[in-house]
């Protein structure tokens, strides 16, 4: 059914529809209407959801862990500060093998105090174990919260999922999209796959303990697990993409290729800014050039392999980082596609990083065609002049 | 209330196996706190002694189900178990009663937890937490918290030669949680049995959050000889320096009124946290503290006649 939708809305229609058994979230601009929305479903008994209204973010990812270690699925929203106030907790929700749903929407991270869209809260919480999903738009927001269950959910994985929009750009636009009837979506997330839990235990009578103290004898075994549900995403994800998609038209992988086909320069993208880019890239291609777009979907587990295999004999990749890494290199996602294609034995492309759109910064076509023709350049030259610009900054 | 003989009958929860310190009373606050309740019992954990010291993979002292997730957390957590419970009530997917415990000690309660605490007391979830208030960090090693008393030596509150132990008096945490407007609120000890159990019984039934803080000794940190703990907590009791009270609906109750109110004197003299209140250089602390004391004690008794 066609719809008119913000991100936030969005967000919220798929979590009635998933229809998840607790919920446990902290208002945060700009998520703040996703709880804000599914709390009036509450309100008017459209949902089963036991609504915890917590007083922080590092409760409501807390509440989230005691909950799902009960068995019952569950959910949360948030966005920059509330996830760093989450960051203790992402971890040891991933260490428990927690299957939480979080939707995210990224802003960026204070200080200096901003409301307004970058990648580095997500980009931040990299590394606790989460699957991370981006979103080029409402569509693929709601689709990925609706996907996100069944990842985080399947047996091989075990892991939470967070499922992102860009702040404001995503989060707060009215977009035409296709919402899924209700009992479409409540055949495809099904019910939770039966997982060893508190509230089991009870009625086995056969205690558990969780969370117990791990040391050197157990850690690295239990980490090493882990790792493994994150290997095993990457079987999962493109499978529970393609059953999406025969079911409702829209297949879903690792990223998405956009006139890739012959282009010898590639620009990388994440998020909203990708809708900007295909214009410009339109716009290019009746123009002769040769130039492609690979939108990223999956950040977290990274498909290296994958972006190896169709990134292979490409003249000039240009990776729009939309955060900045403070690594005195460059953004975040550059060295994550520099180590997928180091190990292409020849014709290796040449690598460079564009930061952009930092705190909200608008970035604009004209923006985006500077990269598209500096990559271009590249590819021409064979030649690379430097490894990272920002763009659209005063310096 | 049972009898110590159908006590011992009853199923033990906390088990033997953990490596607690000989004479710890974290122990047996958690021994006695789990015989009390006979119902189905799920236990959360803050980050503490009790929690690294029962749980060393792959072994566990707990015969109930049991989670701990972080440190300042605990009360979050198991409100998100008991919503989860909630939540599986309603739509007839368990029928059992369930009693919720969240287990704390003062770092974990009167501190870093305390937000999370507030929130969950607020929120009116049905958990009993209990603080196991042991006055200090002692799980990274002895540092003080806003329970530590004054004048006591901590390694973050040492004996200087300018400052003798720590400046302030303890955070009044019971006043705190009464002012929640919570059911049940009330303070134990390990050396009285009896109160404690009572008290933990009384406070399941409540539909509500319920608040027993327990002055829980320590012998590694206050230091004293591992075979005193329970005459040690008692001692705090006799000397009104750790009444026993509880606050039923917002009214206060005594609930042991000590025969002759001893001088603060006898529970410092067996701790050598206080040691150094014996030189006469401090006197005229140690007569504050005594003042301190009164004045608290007397506060309390107005709150129980009124």
């Amino acid at each position: 059914m066609k719809v008119a939708r913000t991100g936030n809305e969005a967000f919220a229609e798929a979590m009635r529809q998933i229809n998840p058994d607790v919920v446990a979230a902290y208002p945060i601009t700009p998520a703040t209407e996703i709880v804000q929305i599914f709390s009036q479903f509450v309100a008017d008994g459209l949902v089963k959801t036991e609504f915890v209204a917590v007083e922080s973010e590092h409760s409501a990812m807390s509440a989230c862990i005691g909950a799902s270690a009960s068995g019952v699925r569950a959910m949360t929203g948030t966005s920059s500060q509330g996830l760093a106030l989450m960051w203790e907790m992402l971890y040891i929700a991933a260490g428990l093998r927690l299957p939480i749903i979080m939707s995210v929407v990224n802003r960026t991270l204070s200080s200096p105090i901003n409301i307004h869209c970058d990648h580095s809260d997500t980009i931040g919480a990299r590394d606790s174990g989460w699957i991370q999903l981006f979103s080029e738009n409402v569509q693929e927001a709601y689709d990925n919260l609706i996907q996100a269950v069944r990842i985080a959910e399947h047996p091989d994985v075990k892991l939470p999922v967070m499922a992102t929009t860009d702040g404001f750009i995503l989060s707060h636009c009215l977009e035409t999209m296709d919402m899924l009837l209700d009992e479409d979506v409540q055949a495809f997330v099904g019910e939770p796959p039966e997982r060893p839990n508190l509230i089991k235990s009870v009625k086995d009578g056969k205690p558990i303990t969780l969370g117990a103290l791990d040391l050197q004898d157990y850690y690295f075994e239990h980490k090493r697990q882990s790792a493994e549900g994150m290997f095993n995403a990457k079987k999962v994800i493109p499978e529970i993409g393609k059953e999406f998609g025969q079911k409702f038209g829209r297949t879903y992988t690792f990223f998405e290729e956009y006139r890739m086909d012959d282009a010898e320069a590639v620009v990388i993208v994440m998020g909203s800014t990708t809708g900007t880019a295909k214009d410009v890239v339109d716009v290019m291609r009746e123009e002769g050039k040769k130039i492609g777009i690979l939108k990223l979907r999956v950040y977290r587990p990274f498909p290296a392999e994958e972006l190896a295999r169709v990134l292979k004999g490409k003249k000039a990749i240009g990776v729009m980082d939309r955060a900045e890494g403070m690594s005195a290199t460059t953004g975040p996602v550059y060295p994550d596609i520099c180590a997928a294609l180091y190990d292409i034995p020849e014709g290796r492309p040449l690598l460079l990083d564009y930061i952009y759109g930092l705190g909200g910064r608008d970035v604009t076509k004209e923006d985006i065609r500077y990269i598209c023709e500096e990559i271009l350049k590249t590819a021409d030259t064979g030649k690379k002049d430097y490894t990272l610009k920002y763009v659209g900054v005063r310096e | 209330m049972p009898t110590l003989k159908q006590l011992a009958k009853r199923e033990e929860h906390f088990v033997s196996g953990h490596r607690l310190c000989g004479g710890c009373g974290a122990g047996l606050v958690a021994r006695m706190v789990m015989l009390a309740i006979e119902k189905p019992v799920i236990v959360g954990n803050a980050t503490g002694c009790l929690e690294v010291a029962s749980t060393i993979f792959p072994y566990s002292a707990w015969n109930v189900p049991w989670i701990h997730s972080a440190f300042e957390n605990v009360a979050a957590t198991v409100s998100g178990i008991e919503a989860a419970y909630r939540s599986l009530k309603r739509q007839g997917k368990i029928d059992k009663d369930i009693v919720f415990v969240a287990l704390g000690g003062d770092g974990g309660t009167y501190d870093i937890g305390l937000q999370s605490l507030s929130g969950a007391a607020e929120r009116g979830h049905k958990i009993l937490y209990v603080c196991y208030n042991n006055e200090a960090y002692m799980n990274t090693g002895i540092q003080r918290s806003s329970a530590t008393p004054r004048a006591a030596h901590t390694t973050t509150s040492p004996l200087g030669k300018v400052i003798p132990g720590k400046v302030q008096f303890p955070k009044d945490l019971p006043s705190i949680m009464v002012a929640h407007n919570i059911p049940y609120v009330a303070t134990s000890i390990p050396g009285r049995w009896n109160d404690l159990v009572n008290k933990v019984e009384k406070a399941v039934t409540f539909d509500g959050f319920t608040f027993i803080d327990v002055l829980t000794p320590c012998r590694l940190g206050w230091p004293h000889e591992p075979e005193l703990t329970m005459e040690i907590s008692r001692l705090a009791v006799e000397t009104c320096i750790w009444p026993l009270y509880e606050v039923v609906e917002g009214k206060y109750r005594l609930t042991y009124r000590p025969k002759e109110k001893k001088p603060v004197v006898e529970w410092f003299k067996p701790q050598r946290r206080f040691a150094h209140l014996f030189k006469p250089e401090n006197q005229q602390l140690l007569e504050d503290i005594q003042k301190e004391i009164d004045k608290r004690w007397e506060s309390l008794l107005k709150k129980c006649e009124g």
